[in-house]
């Protein structure tokens, strides 16, 4: 099967010849949701402008469900639904108007219950004759994604969802996202919380200084997380780990006074009494000992930090 | 085409002029009746007759042009300037549409405000002054083809303009002189001859006396001439429409 999303080597500069997207190649799986982590200013809101269509690529192939976003903009245009990252309504317009005005833009017959199941899933209904301006915050963004899936898209690009927005609000985001993936809709969404990637995405994908670092399963870099480290400082040098307490995971470090052993959280016998008590038997002298885990946090901030020089 | 989207827009655009419906329909009627208050009564009691039309009769062509159009470029200046400053343009950039639907939206629903307030400046002009309508077809042409001409300059300025500021400007400082010299409360062989080869410079001298003639059968400059500039003018401002899409001009970064 090929991918929904196919981005290759895109490239942005914007007028001033400031280089936002250095050449971006990722693949998205139809029903896949995928999070893009990355500090302010990394370029997640270019990339997805550019898919979008809000601003025009430098260089680089981007295709929708086969479609070219250039060549056969209107058929990969139709396949998205957008949430922008910023706050962007008709203040005097009605809530329910201002819905239907995105499925007709898109070039959809009116679909009254359909307006209306998009409305109550997101609890606008009871606001809809509301003149935008006078919801707060956290509504307005509601009509947003409103608008987003009045067309039924089957690419959806969520901008920072959820910043600044309640516990409430989030966690309605994260459940109103399950079900689209559910029924096969394929998300993209960028964030500043790693706990939220975490939670709902399949994939994660590390964007710095409008490069891709890292694009790995949310498993594979759960499981990284789940790695842990007991570094063992000993009073005196050694030169080689003793035979006896030889294992896997256990290595030399520092000077040869460092004993690091890395362990999985997660497994059944992990054996830190057994290796102790092997170090004791060996005759060895603890200094000190402390453990350490890697989060996500971490990994990430490892990534960006090699970036920057 | 995405003929959907071109409702949309067009029903977007016309529900915001419903909303205001009572001032679109009030100020018309309001400024028309003093037009004629001050011109019709205070002026024409003066001047009787201009090229054997009755002054309060003759100015009803001029008044209608010039209200059609500051209305049609302000309304379509206005309908996509609005989406530019609050950031709403992002959905007609990401929709499935081609430059020729946002513009037929947009334009429309401006020319079609426009045209309503100069119909209502019509039949409020009725009520004033007796006048014929020699060649009611040519009127209406005359009339759709200004509404739409100038609403499609509107687009143009409103695409262009960085702020509120500019939006106003550009009808204040080159619109209104150009409509007032224009002819619409005189005739230009009213001028000195120098003037009136220099007023001939001025494409609302055109629009004008093709108007007018439709009126009262009489013109300033040949009515073929008045079809073709109005032509010219129209496919001038489509053309710079399709280079604006073309390149993103101001609206694509
Ligand atoms: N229209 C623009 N013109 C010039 N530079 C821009 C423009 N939009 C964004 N940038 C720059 O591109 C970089 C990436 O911005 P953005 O994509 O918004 O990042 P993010 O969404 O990851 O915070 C930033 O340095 C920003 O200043
Ligand atoms: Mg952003």
């Amino acid at each position: 099967m090929s991918a929904m999303l196919s981005i290759r080597d895109l490239r942005k500069t914007y007028e001033g010849g400031f280089q936002a997207l250095k050449g971006v190649t990722l693949e998205i799986e139809q029903g896949e949701i995928i999070a893009l982590l990355g500090p302010n200013g990394a370029g997640k809101t270019t990339l997805i402008s550019t898919i979008c269509g809000i601003t025009t690529p430098t260089a680089g192939e981007v295709t929708v469900g086969g479609h070219d976003i250039l060549r056969d903009f209107r058929a990969a245009r139709g396949l998205i639904g957008l949430v922008p990252q910023e706050i962007a309504l008709e203040p005097f317009e009605r809530v329910l108007n201002t819905v239907r005005f995105s499925r007709g833009l898109f070039g959809h017959r009116r679909d009254e219950a359909l307006i209306e199941r998009i409305l109550r899933r997101l609890s606008l209904w009871d606001k809809k004759d509301a003149q935008v301006k006078e919801l707060s915050g956290g509504m307005k963004r509601r009509v947003l994604i409103a608008k987003a899936l009045a067309h039924e898209p089957r690419v959806l690009f969520l901008d920072e969802p959820t910043a600044g927005v309640d516990v409430e609000l989030r966690k309605d985001m994260w459940d109103i996202v399950a079900e689209l993936k559910a029924d096969g809709v394929t998300i993209i969404l960028t964030t500043h919380y790693i706990e939220e990637a975490e939670a709902i995405a399949d994939r994660i994908g590390v964007i710095n200084r409008g490069e891709l670092l890292l694009v790995e399963q949310t498993s594979a870099l759960m499981s990284r997380l789940g790695k842990k480290q007991i570094e063992v400082q000993l009073s005196a040098a050694i030169s080689a780990i003793p035979p006896t307490l030889a294992r896997p995971g256990l290595s030399l470090a520092g000077e040869g006074d460092v004993l690091v052993f890395e362990y999985d959280t997660q497994a059944e016998r992990i054996g830190l009494t057994g290796l102790l008590n092997a170090i004791a038997a060996a005759g060895l002298v603890l200094r000190d000992v402390n453990t350490r885990q890697s989060s996500l946090e971490e990994i990430f901030v490892d990534l960006v930090s090699e970036e920057t020089p | 085409m995405n003929w959907g989207a071109i409702a949309a827009i067009y029903r977007f655009e016309m529900a915001r002029f419903f909303r205001t419906m009572l001032q679109s329909f009030l100020s018309p009627v309001l400024s028309t009746s003093l037009y004629f208050v001050v011109f019709g009564t205070a002026i024409g009691s003066r001047i009787e007759q201009v090229e054997g039309i009755g002054y309060g009769g003759f100015i009803v062509p001029g008044l209608i042009m010039l209200s059609v159009i500051t209305q049609s470029i302000s309304n379509a200046s206005f309908g996509i300037y609005f989406p530019k400053f609050i950031g709403t343009i992002y959905e007609l950039l990401s929709a499935p549409v081609n430059f020729l639907e946002i513009v037929l939206g947009y334009v429309g629903a401006a020319a079609t405000k426009a045209l309503f307030v100069g119909t209502v400046i019509l039949c409020t002009a009725a009520l004033f002054v007796d006048f014929q309508i020699a060649h009611p077809l040519a009127m209406v042409a005359f009339l759709l083809l200004t509404c739409l001409s100038f609403a499609l300059l509107g687009f143009i300025i409103g695409i262009w303009a960085g702020n509120f500021e500019q939006l106003q400007l550009v009808p204040l400082l080159i619109v209104t002189p150009l409509v007032f010299l224009g002819g619409s409360f005189y005739s230009i062989t009213m001028l000195p001859p120098v003037w009136q080869t220099i007023t001939l410079f001025n494409p609302v001298v055109y629009l004008i006396s093709g108007f007018r003639w439709s009126f009262f059968d009489t013109a300033d400059v040949p009515v073929g001439l008045s079809l073709l500039a109005i032509g010219g003018f129209t496919f001038l401002c489509l053309a710079v429409i399709w280079w604006i899409f073309r390149t993103g001009w101001r609206i694509r970064s």
